[in-house]
């Protein structure tokens, strides 16, 4: 491929440096520098990451380094990141991972953490996946309550239905087995 | 523990050789892998010692109450010599970020469980507690799915996973949460690079939520025009939804590098013939091959595989030339480290032994009577 995508320059935080307008709109601030082979001829252009994803360029947001740094580093870079930003010393109760933290290294420390910070995550996961809501298995814990059965029903069901419709049997009467197994005595026929 | 106690199991990641799944000439294999991690304990990258020890021996003791993990063997890594180490990074089986840093190894409690009654392995302690994952050869995502979904579901009968109610199985990174699902297809695309069209294919990926990697994933190069097709997010889509787009995009690919291919042979068909057969002609008598070049010489041979110009040559040798000639596979043959050049020169005689018995048979040679007779 001609195409190398490369990470946001360095220095690009010092005050001295008005913020790059993106070639392509004009308008967001660039963060993607794409320099592309053209005719034996070396061109760059600074793109905004929204147009460098049309271009095709895997933004900094992909770069194999530390992915999601980058891709917070960059939230935190730009104007107003959508949802509310946790205080950065804030911390995880369980595992005291603090906001900062995070933000230098793009994991979360333990399974609260999505609880300590979940109004900020709401935002990110918005960006990053284009949803918040989780819609695959319901998990069913070893010793479930009532309402996590019913819930685990429910989709248990969609997938089913979803079985039928493509056609794949084998599958569905799998599904059908496992629904059985979980519905309560008094429902069964 | 060395690379012999963990041979016996089954398949052993090599399953996928036998090029036997849909389309393998271009698709190398299908992978699909579940991260999942337990309540109580932090995160790989922030567990300590202790946690880490916990997660390893609630996942052993379970272990003999999970029937797709019947008899499957343990590897730790500390407790693996270094080479076998290397050598389940080099099957895919082990992420490189279980070797640990340089110098000081692999950290405490980390290990693969290494399935004996099916094809499946779990990483325990990486950047999540658990990585299941399957590996089938050529295009065979929904077998693939149905598999590590129903390890999920024994797993998970088992421990206790950490759950959210709206942003569903809980991971490390962001990126992973929801589904903890990646769906990756290994794919040899040399029609669509000699014709400059991958540009706008992989751009066209990206803008269906769908991403690329090299050989060895994350942060890996491309070489050789191979290519691992994979979805980008894990939240917000079913299971079925992530691997039925991936299997349709995956398709679509398919046919387009036929289309090239097509193009390649309408166009440039000396020059496609001609590289495909020096592509043999050096893997046949080269006398050093540097893992890189290797690959792409092999892009070329496959491509004539797959276009039927290399008659007698299977896919099933390329992959396991593929595979044997990772630095570590011809260590462990060699029986001893390959410093410096040694290991390229130990490649290239492999690969010429592999040839000579299995390899392709000119219409040339048949006809002609020309070559190795002069010789005598």
């Amino acid at each position: 491929m001609d195409e190398t995508p490369r990470p946001p320059e360095q220095g690009s935080g010092e005050p001295s440096e008005a913020p790059r307008r993106c070639e392509a709109c004009g308008e967001e601030e660039a963060v993607v520098r794409l320099t592309r082979i053209v005719n034996d001829e070396m061109v760059t252009m600074h793109l905004c990451d929204a147009c460098a994803r049309e271009k095709g360029v895997e933004g900094p947001a992909e770069a194999p380094s530390a992915p999601l740094t980058d891709f917070l580093a960059q939230m935190g870079d730009a104007p107003a990141p959508r949802g509310p930003a946790a205080s950065p010393d804030e911390a995880c109760p369980f595992c005291g991972l603090t906001f900062a933290d995070f933000r230098e290294v793009g994991r979360l420390g333990c399974p609260q953490c999505y609880v300590t910070f979940e109004s900020y995550l709401r935002g990110l996961l918005r960006r990053v996946h284009g949803s918040t809501g989780h819609v695959g298995k319901v998990y069913l814990p070893p010793d479930p309550s009532a309402s996590e059965l019913e819930k685990r029903l429910e989709a248990l069901r969609r997938k089913l239905e979803r079985a039928v419709e493509m056609e794949d049997f084998e599958r569905a009467a799998e599904i059908r087995d496992e629904i059985r197994a979980l519905e309560p005595q008094e429902q069964r026929p | 523990m060395s690379f012999d106690d963990i041979l016996p199991v089954p398949d052993f990641g090599l399953g996928w050789l036998d090029a036997s799944g849909d389309h393998a000439d271009v698709v190398l294999s299908t992978r699909v892998r579940l991260a999942r991690n337990l309540q109580g304990h932090a995160f790989g990258p922030r567990a300590r010692v202790n946690d880490r020890e916990a997660v390893l021996r609630q996942v052993q003791q379970k272990i003999p109450r999970v029937p797709l993990l019947a008899d499957a063997v343990v590897a730790e890594m500390p407790k693996l010599e270094e080479r076998a180490r290397r050598l389940l990074v080099e099957r895919r089986m082990a992420s490189r970020d279980m070797l640990g840093e340089p110098g000081r190894g692999p950290l405490r409690a980390t290990a693969v469980l290494l399935g004996a009654s099916a094809p499946v392995s779990v990483m325990v302690n990486e950047e999540d507690h658990l990585r299941m994952q399957t590996l089938f050869s050529g295009l065979r995502l929904r077998d693939a799915w149905s598999l590590i979904d129903r390890l999920d579901e024994e797993l998970g009968q088992e421990l206790p996973y950490a759950y959210h109610g709206e942003f569903g199985f809980l991971t490390s990174c962001p990126t992973n949460v929801g589904t903890g699902l990646r769906a990756s297809v290994l794919m040899h695309l040399p029609g669509l690079v000699l014709t400059k069209e991958i540009g706008k294919v992989l751009q066209g990926l990206s803008q269906v939520g769908l991403t690329f990697r090299g050989l060895y994933g994350e942060g890996s190069e491309v070489v050789g025009n191979f290519f691992q097709v994979s979805n980008q997010t894990t939240l917000g889509k079913t299971e079925e939804d992530l691997v039925e787009h991936l299997e349709r995009v995956v398709r679509q690919v398919i046919q387009y590098e036929m289309q090239a291919r097509v193009v390649l042979l309408r166009d440039a068909a000396q020059v496609t013939e001609d590289k495909i057969w020096r592509a043999y002609g050096l893997l046949r008598y080269a006398r050093s091959l540097s893992f890189e070049e290797l690959m792409n010489l092999l892009s070329g041979v496959r491509l004539g595989v797959s276009l039927k110009l290399l008659p007698g040559l299977r896919v099933y040798t390329l992959n396991k030339l593929m595979i044997f000639s990772q630095p570590a596979h011809l260590e462990e043959a060699a029986g001893r480290s390959l410093p410096g050049t040694e290991g390229d020169a130990h490649r290239a005689a492999y690969v010429r032994r592999i040839l000579a018995t299995e390899g392709a048979v000119s219409p040339d040679d048949e006809s002609s009577g020309a070559g190795p007779s002069m010789a005598g």
